[in-house]
């Protein structure tokens, strides 16, 4: 069945409200006061994919969980197959019919496929199990998406990220499914997988089941997709028939607000000095193709899809997965940053996106994670940066009970700024930041947006990756797109929220005006 | 098409081969046979007790604890054996039943600690050891009770060079690979021991398992402990910790190819591991090697099959280019997986390559 006739042909079994598998109405949930979904309406219909966008934090997320019995609804109802329903365990949703494949995969690596389809509710035979049964049923399964070319006894971990999102979806349908939710599915996948993944879309709907799809992919949503629901800030805006929505209509509905006012104009005399980091053709394991010049005075914001190499940038720039292709050049010197020891010797510093985890030693004190760097990079620097740290934490208004106090008692922002100290009393030339703003307050949030300009007004080149897309626009003198681990475009200060995401989701209007770079003007004409 | 991965039970045959092969030269360079009916018997006998306890803490470490308690265990057990038998025949079944049932509590007290307390295993089993380290000390100061000579014979006698005590292991290592391989329990372990929260998401009940692998791996220390006794004859408050148990089955299930994190191995590698100890320790009695370097070579064997395993570490993001990819260019299995993957959407669907797929 082609697309075309997949969307017009009306739906099986007649129409109206005996269609609809899953109606949910006024669904809302808090999270500590804040509330991140209000009054969700949805209806989906038997045999339907039915689109779910929005941008990050627009809701997506927490009302897919909610389906799938991770979360419970503060409010509304939902019914499924005419019933209200409420589950508390995932477990409770998936017996039912209503399953839910993560973007996280929840499959045991190293177990086998029909163990992991089957984990849980082994099949048994006189007590023991029933592992004929268990991989025949398996095949079954396997033959009958038209995937037999997966070895129901082959390892999972042994697997290409495509099979183990099929084995995923196999696992979904073993609960007799009638409605699949989806979270990103080919968020890791190219573009041949991403077809046979479209291919089992297809023939599940076929059957009757309902699939919901969640994707930033604004082509596979319009290819997919037969009814498209937006959810903006946590509430919906508008269901539409596919035919009825152009792409550039659709980004404009994700985006429309204002940007905040908040950042704060660069400081008077700033202007863009020498190349201070230059790459050309760089690429690794994660990224390929990178070439950027970064100048003194300059804040460069990198956005880009979850999954599409902005992180890797920055890390094979840092030397934590170093390049293995191409030249990176330092003020004009070429150099070989293998390490981030040598990064940060050469000049460098990283804001890394997980704070928590990469960014400071939660059990000890604030002096002490500020030094962490110096220590051990620069330790004949330690004494004068001992100095140096009370006036740097003060300067960026850090509220703690003094420099002894253990930093996992701060808040978010706070250890944020302990982060930057620890950066700051480096000198660097060039500062990295991977997600600077991600959890802290408003308060802080303008704090480092400060600082950034403060950074490029004294001369020191600024990168910074952001998901947040307000922050690249309002806060870079130059936008880099990054897609499929490639620099796919570059848009000057000021671009517009829509021409960004079409960059970064390779949508198809809206982004012809924009992008003036030659592969995907070649994606282009190919169509 | 196939993607093949070298089993880690067969890099421990391997190594096991190895050491056979390289001990015997040695063994024959001074004049003695290794293949002899009695130098065989006495590597099986080197075996059986580091195997019932490694096949107890093969269980625990698949579910990603560890049980540094065995040692206490299997002490207490010879003693609670010994002195509830006090030389009388016919004491044997109550005894051993008093025995194991002690044992199988403290698993359940390891296991429950581990499970609802959420202390991680090596604390709860270090602490729990250390309470039964001074119950011990304060109750018994030095050997105790008197096993007959019946319950001697365990430990005496064998069919042909094969002693009992070996048989008895192997048997209840195949009941072992029996329960990890065909029932839930075992399916469960594995998967409590590589995600416990993919194992909830998946509706599978993540206590159960780890408490039955707790209460087995005290078990199997008790039995260890059983044996212990029907050889000296006597309980004693210290063959468990003389013997440096704990660490060495550790040892013996990590060179098995388990993963200490849980969630990956098999028994067969775990007495694979407690073989290639057994060959060592016998190859460099009869060399009579000096007792200290006999830790470093152990010390060495470990530390080396270790790091093999550590070189197929486990990749946490693959990559997109390149070697191990999944993109452009990428993974020799990607593009293995290509042409089926490219067969299957086209037979699927065959308007996608034509109508949508201009790419």
């Amino acid at each position: 069945m082609t697309d075309t006739a997949l969307r017009d042909a009306p739906l099986p079994g007649g129409s109206g409200a005996d269609d609809v598998v899953l109606r949910a109405r006024g669904v809302g949930k808090s999270f500590f006061g804040v509330e991140v979904l209000s009054g969700i309406d949805l209806d989906v219909r038997r045999g339907e994919v039915h689109g779910l966008v929005g941008e990050n934090g627009a809701g997506k997320s927490t009302f897919m969980k909610i389906l799938a019995g991770v979360h419970v609804a503060d409010r509304g109802t939902v019914e499924f197959e005419g019933r209200e329903v409420s589950y508390t365990h995932p477990r409770q949703a998936m017996d039912a019919g209503l399953v839910t494949v993560f973007q996280e995969f929840t499959l045991l690596p190293e177990r086998t496929v029909a163990q992991n389809v089957f984990l849980g509710r082994e099949p048994r035979r006189g007590g023991f199990l029933d592992r004929t049964g268990m991989i025949a049923r398996t095949r079954a399964l396997l033959d009958d998406l038209g995937v037999g070319f997966i070895d129901p006894t082959a390892r999972v971990g042994s697997l290409t990220v495509a099979e183990q999102q099929i084995v995923e979806i196999v696992k979904a349908l073993s609960f007799d499914a009638r409605l699949i939710s989806m979270d990103e599915p080919t968020a890791a996948l190219s573009d041949h997988e991403v077809e046979l993944l479209t291919a089992i879309i297809r023939r599940l709907t076929a059957r009757g089941v309902a699939v919901v799809y969640v994707s930033h992919r604004l082509k596979e949503i319009f290819d997919l997709c037969d009814r498209i629901t937006i959810l903006k800030d946590g509430a919906h805006v508008s269901t539409d028939d596919t035919a009825d929505l152009t792409p550039a209509e659709l980004v404009r509905r994700m985006v429309g607000r204002p940007i905040q006012s908040y950042f704060p104009e660069p400081v008077a005399g700033t202007v863009p000095g020498d190349a201070l980091l230059e790459l050309s053709g760089c690429g690794n394991a994660f990224v390929d193709g990178v070439s950027l010049t970064l100048r003194a005075g300059e804040i460069v914001g990198v956005a880009g899809l979850q999954g599409s190499g902005r992180t890797e940038l920055v890390e094979g720039v840092f030397g934590i997965q170093p390049f293995s292709r191409g030249t990176v050049r330092l003020g004009g010197a070429p150099v070989r940053l293998r390490h981030p020891r040598e990064a940060v010797r050469a000049g460098l510093a990283l804001v890394t996106e997980d704070r928590k985890a990469q960014g400071l030693s939660l059990g000890q004190s604030v002096l002490d994670n500020a030094l962490l760097v110096v220590r051990s990079v620069f330790a004949g620097r330690t004494r004068a940066a001992r100095r140096d740290i009370p006036g740097i934490l003060s300067a960026l208004e850090v509220s703690s009970r003094g420099v002894d106090q253990e930093v996992r008692f701060l808040s978010g922002g706070n250890q944020q700024k302990v982060v930057l100290a620890k950066w700051l009393v480096t000198d660097p030339r060039i500062v990295l930041f991977d997600e600077p703003t991600r959890g802290i307050d408003v308060g802080a949030k303008v704090a480092v947006y400060q600082l950034m300009r403060q950074l490029a007004a004294e001369g020191k080149a600024v990168l910074m990756v952001s998901s947040e897309l307000p922050e690249v626009i309002g806060m870079s003198d130059r936008i880099l797109v990054m897609r499929d681990g490639e620099l796919a475009a570059e848009l000057p200060a000021g671009a517009a929220e829509h021409e960004v995401l079409a960059a970064a989701t390779g949508a198809r209007e809206g982004a012809g005006d924009v992008v003036a770079d030659p592969r995907v003007a070649g994606a282009e004409e190919q169509r | 098409m196939k993607r093949v991965r070298i089993d880690s039970t067969v890099i421990v045959l391997g190594i096991l081969l190895l050491t056979i092969a390289v001990g015997a030269v040695l063994v024959s360079t001074v004049g003695r046979s290794f293949f002899s009916a009695g130098n065989i018997r006495d590597i099986l006998t080197g075996m059986s007790v580091l195997g019932l306890v490694a096949i107890g803490q093969t269980l625990v470490i698949l579910g990603a604890s560890l049980d540094l308690s065995v040692t206490y265990v299997m002490s207490l057990s010879s003693l609670l054996a010994a002195t509830t038998m006090a030389g009388n025949p016919g004491n044997i079944p109550w005894a051993v039943t008093l025995t194991l049932l002690v044992c199988a509590g403290i698993g359940l007290a390891n296991g429950l600690i581990v499970t609802v307390l959420k202390v991680n295993g090596f604390i709860a089993t270090l602490g729990v050891g250390l309470i039964l380290q001074g119950v011990l000390n304060t109750n018994f100061q030095g050997s105790a009770g008197a096993v007959p000579w019946d319950f001697q014979l365990i430990g005496a006698t064998g069919i042909g060079p094969v002693p009992l005590s070996t048989l008895i292991m192997i048997a209840l290592a195949v009941a072992v690979w029996f329960l990890l391989g065909r029932t839930r329990t075992g399916a469960h372990l594995f998967a409590v021991g590589g995600d416990p929260e993919v194992a909830r998401l998946s509706g599978v009940r993540t206590r159960p398992p780890l408490i039955a692998a707790h209460v087995m791996c005290s078990l199997f220390a008790g039995l260890a402990g059983l044996l212990l006794a029907s050889r000296l004859g006597v309980g004693s408050p210290t063959v468990g910790q003389q013997g440096g148990y704990a660490l060495l089955s550790i040892a013996a299930v990590v060179l098995g190819g388990t993963l200490l994190l849980g969630g990956r191995g098999s028994i067969w590698g775990t007495i694979g591991g407690v073989a290639i100890f057994a060959v060592l320790d016998n190859v460099m009695s009869v060399m009579q090697v000096n007792p200290f370097l006999k830790d470093v070579v152990r010390g060495v064997v470990i530390v080396a099959a270790v790091a093999v395993y550590s070189r197929r570490a486990i990749v946490r993001r693959r990559s997109r280019f390149g070697p191990g990819g999944t993109r452009t260019g990428g993974d020799a299995a990607a593009i293995a997986a290509a042409p089926a993957m490219a067969a299957a959407s086209a037979a699927l669907d065959p308007t996608t390559t034509t109508e949508g797929g201009a790419r």
